[in-house]
């Protein structure tokens, strides 16, 4: 057998049981290959369930930076027996696979072609320890230990990071030391130390934070200035509004009087949450909701209030598998179509997509200044592969002399100054009317809101003309929003190609890789990463710049590729669907082959110069 | 409906208020609706009570779901800011919009088609978290706009304009209220203007969730012979447990009563709910005889009407959470932002 020699480019799975504490664990190592200056990214890969069912925790060490899901394992932790067949079957030939050996385990139940490393966990733990939980708990520390040795992991980098998380709480801080050491002490004695894969010391890591995309999004509304936060449970979304609620705690209560400076509310349905958000957007408060798919199926109708009556709105969706409830706990890009046309008649959504935490935290905090700017609904489209899993990204960064960009809203001094006042009238060109917040004069600026037609004055009005003029101004708004949002970012070829790929959100690392493979084969392509629908002209002028374009996303129906065709009239034979939906997240693995298996059928010459 | 536009100009001899203003600045647009119709009786009677409680028009926002009922808060305070919203989720859209601004007084209008039918469940949970708010729901058992159908609350055997017999039992959004959680609860004829003004002003200084439920008979669709939600049913079986005078701030007790007759509540703004009881056994401030007190004159098809529970000690949802002084909309970069140094700390903390 050939065993798999690597330094700082393998792939570790943790076949685990959900609720048995190994989250921490995982996590814990994974922190600590970080702080040995080498790139990690784990994803989790959980069921919808609390406890007992499966979940495994997968990292792939890069010391090269490739953050996306690489595909395959080197080597396997297993520590779940209902899952021990499938997660043994998992691991590439020459691979690992380290299990707890307290228990026999028939010959018949491993393979020739892997090494096998055996630890005796439970019995260890279980000799240290009588409390049962402890004996849970410390194992999964046990086995971090004993893979600190296995993998080369200096003991020291785990003792600061434990230093830093039990700061003040010595006997936690005393018997996790331990528990490590018990691991790494046996691991030297009886296991076969460093194995084919290792970490290895480096500096690739630099500034960057690991953290994930619901906290990060959580953080920007925080910084973003949102007050007003209402939410109904759903995953992977909850955890935006309780990473806001624990932000708040610490950001939002006033040191002098003790009081919030902000409102979150736990909503009866997502109806009432995205209810509520449209309230306080029309009171002149900045609000937010966060939610998936089936809780933006729901909001539906109060979205196309809040786009006809134009009402500031924030909606964080963070996407999983659909349709229904489809895969609560996988990852897709499939909420593109229901978001950007959401609810009845002709409507037209702005969408966000973030690539990573980092920009998470940069788009709901733009959410908020574009929702007020525009007066519409936002959509920050963020996914389930980035929202719940940590992932290394550029460090937060906000300038101090960033204002809150609160749009057209007319004070008291310029009513009373004789400024004419219409709440639909569009007096600026770019479509956008000024409104008032209700309460601000005694005699002039108030408006009935509502989801009928009205002329500009915002009187009831179900005229031709006066719709007309209302439809068309919207369609105005939103070709100003294009101009507004976050621009596209081009990545060029070193060498002029009629092939070009557009892709968005958390496909990002992944493409970023699978660039790197194409143009080592010798295939050049310009990539566009969109961050935002409307699409801006140089979407247009991209396309039209290239023969064909892959469009690279995360759904059965190529909706980025309708959008595109749709919005931009492009001719749909130009635009090459690249389509993954497994509720995997996408590999460059799968780009490649999907890009190069078109190019072989469809382009004799560049089979050649692969 | 009426089509004469009434004079903008108003006589120079009309009454104003403390704060400068006739009864005439707390009209609307011209109703649009059927003439006779109840709801427009109630508008007035909302009108009368913000006049007479001195309530500058533009502090407050009245917010509606859909229907008939949802269509009068534009034929009120026309210096106020309106919203119509979806139909049934007016109490979401109002819980936000008092979240973003504590400072301004909210009213809710909504019909019984809209919080009984399809926003039950809005209605229930807005009573629950305590929504600082006056909910005024125009109850008159049939839906208007689609021309009679039964709503939620028709009364079981109560029969339609066309003939057909109500089968399904009623929601009683009063009896909800008082279970929920709501801390001012009354009923209400929008034929009896004298007692509805006080209990739309008693709502409205109330300090938490206050619900009113007016029968509002539909002169077109619902107001035979065999509906319950007509005017002569109403007038015959009206069935009234108080009568209140509202007293605002340190005005003066002039009226003396027997022991017993009077309850005296004291609101949250500082103003006096007095109430005369008209019947001894009742007490307004006991959630649970409220309840059976209703439900026994009910199964004698009485329309109970009247303040029918009251909390002295109300709170509401701000409280709860806590929220600044300051309104939420009002706070600006240096109490949201925690600013670029706490960023950093926040960085540190990630790597």
């Amino acid at each position: 057998m050939k065993r798999i020699e690597a330094v700082n480019d393998f792939v570790i799975k943790f076949a685990n049981v959900n609720g048995s504490g190994s989250a921490s664990a995982n996590e814990l190592f994974a922190k600590a290959i970080l702080r040995m200056g080498v790139p990690v990214s784990p994803r989790n890969i959980f069921p919808s369930n609390i406890q007992g069912m499966p979940t495994w925790y997968e990292a792939r060490v890069c010391e090269k930076g490739y953050l996306g899901r690489r595909g395959g394992v080197d080597m396997m932790v297993a520590m779940n027996p209902q899952t021990w067949d499938a997660d043994v079957a998992e691991i590439t030939p020459g691979g690992y696979l380290f299990y707890d050996s307290t228990r026999p385990i028939p010959p018949s139940k491993f393979r020739p072609d892997i090494e096998v490393i055996g630890m005796p966990l439970t019995e260890i733990s279980n000799n240290t320890y009588a409390d049962p939980r402890q004996r849970q708990l410390f194992k999964n520390i046990i086995y971090v230990g004993a893979l600190s040795v296995l993998l080369d992991v200096e003991a020291e980098v785990f003792e600061k990071l434990f230093a830093e998380q039990y700061r003040g709480k010595e006997m936690l801080l005393d018997s996790n030391v331990r528990a490590l050491h018990l691991g790494r002490d046996h691991a030297r004695e009886h296991l076969q130390a460093p194995l084919g894969i290792r970490v290895q010391r480096a500096d690739q890591v630099g500034e960057r934070i690991f953290t994930d995309g619901n906290s990060a999004a959580a953080l920007g509304c925080v910084y973003g200035g949102a007050t007003v936060a209402a939410w109904y449970p759903i995953t992977p979304s909850s955890s935006v509004p309780e990473a806001f609620q624990k932000y708040c705690d610490k950001y939002r209560v006033d040191p002098e009087t003790g009081r919030s400076n902000v409102a979150i509310v736990q909503a009866e349905d997502e109806l009432a949450s995205i209810g509520m958000v449209v309230g306080a957007g029309w009171n002149g408060a900045r609000a937010f909701t966060a939610t998936s798919g089936p809780g933006i199926s729901l909001m539906t109708e109060f979205i196309g209030l809040a786009y006809f009556a134009e009402i500031p709105v924030t909606i964080i969706n963070v996407q999983r598998g659909g349709p229904s409830t489809g895969m609560p706990t996988r990852t897709q890009q499939s909420d593109l179509l229901s978001c950007a046309y959401a609810s009845h008649g002709d409507t037209k959504h702005v969408l966000l997509f973030p690539e990573d935490p980092r920009e998470c935290f940069d788009h709901a905090a733009a959410a908020l200044d574009l929702a007020d700017r525009l007066q519409t609904p936002i959509f920050v489209m963020t996914d389930l592969d980035i929202g719940m899993n940590q992932r290394l990204c550029q460090p937060f960064a906000w300038n101090d002399a960033r204002g809150y960009d609160r749009g057209k809203v007319m004070t008291a001094e310029e009513l009373e100054a004789g400024k004419d006042f219409g709440r639909y009238k569009d007096v600026d060109g770019d479509g956008i009317p000024w409104r008032t917040y209700p309460g601000t004069h005694p005699t002039k600026g108030s408006f009935f809101t509502r989801g009928t037609t009205r002329d500009p004055y915002a009187r009831y009005s179900e005229r031709g003309p006066d719709y007309l003029y209302n439809m068309e101004r919207l369609l105005r708004k939103f070709r100003t929003a294009a101009d507004l949002v976050p621009q596209p970012l081009l990545r060029g070829a070193a060498r002029p190609t009629p092939l070009g790929v557009i892709y968005f959100g958390s496909t990002s690392p992944a493409m970023q890789e699978a660039l790197d493979v194409l143009t080592a084969a010798g295939i050049d392509l310009d990539a566009m990463r969109l961050r935002a629908f409307p699409f801006p002209a140089v979407v247009d002028s991209f396309i039209a710049a290239h023969e064909q374009v892959f469009v690279v996303e995360q759904n059965r129906d190529g909706q980025m590729h309708a959008m595109l065709v749709n919005e931009l009239q492009v001719d749909p034979a130009r635009l090459v669907k690249v389509l993954h939906y497994d509720g995997t997240p996408i590999t460059a693995r799968f780009i490649t082959q999907a890009i190069q298996t078109h190019l072989q059928g469809a382009r004799a010459p560049l089979k050649e110069a692969a | 409906m009426t089509y004469l536009a009434k004079p903008r100009l108003h006589h120079p001899s009309l009454t104003r208020n403390k704060v400068g203003y006739t009864r005439r600045d707390y009209e609307g647009r011209i109703s649009t609706l059927c003439a006779g119709c109840g709801h427009d009786s109630i508008s007035a009677a909302i009108i009368q009570a913000c006049w007479e409680l001195d309530i500058e028009p533009h502090r407050v926002a009245k917010l509606s779901g859909i229907g008939c009922s949802s269509k009068t808060p534009d034929y009120f305070l026309g210096a106020s800011h309106g919203f119509n919203t979806v139909h049934g989720r007016m109490p979401s859209v109002l819980t936000g919009a008092n979240l973003a601004n504590r400072d301004l007084l909210y009213l809710g209008v909504s019909g019984d088609g809209d919080s009984a039918s399809i926003g039950l469940g809005q209605f229930a949970n807005a009573m629950r978290r305590g929504v600082n708010m006056a909910y005024i729901v125009e109850n008159n058992g049939v839906y208007g706009l689609t021309k009679g159908q039964f709503s939620a609350t028709a009364d079981q055997g109560s029969r339609s304009k066309k003939g057909v017999i109500n089968n399904d039992s009623p929601v009683d959004l009063v009896g909800l209220a008082l279970q929920l959680g709501a801390t001012y609860v009354a009923r209400s004829f929008s034929g009896d203007k004298e007692q509805l003004v006080p209990l739309i002003k008693g709502a409205l200084g109330h300090g938490g969730a206050a619900f009113i439920d007016v029968i509002s008979p539909c002169v077109t669709f619902n107001n035979h012979a065999g509906s319950t939600k007509s005017y002569d049913y109403v007038r015959q079986h009206n069935e009234a447990v108080s009568r209140i005078d509202f007293l605002p701030r340190h005005a003066e007790i002039t009226t003396q009563y027997a022991p017993g007759e009077v309850v005296e509540v004291p609101q949250h703004d500082g103003s006096l709910l007095r109430l005369r009881k008209l019947h001894t056994d009742y007490d307004p401030t006991d959630r649970h005889a409220a309840l059976s007190y209703m439900n026994l004159h009910q199964a004698r098809g009485e329309v109970v009407t009247g303040l029918l529970y009251i909390d002295p000690l109300a709170t509401d949802l701000h409280l709860a959470l806590n929220t600044s002084d300051t309104p939420l909309n009002a706070l600006g970069t240096e109490q949201l932002c925690p600013g670029a140094r706490a960023l950093e700390k926040i960085n540190a903390s990630l790597r």
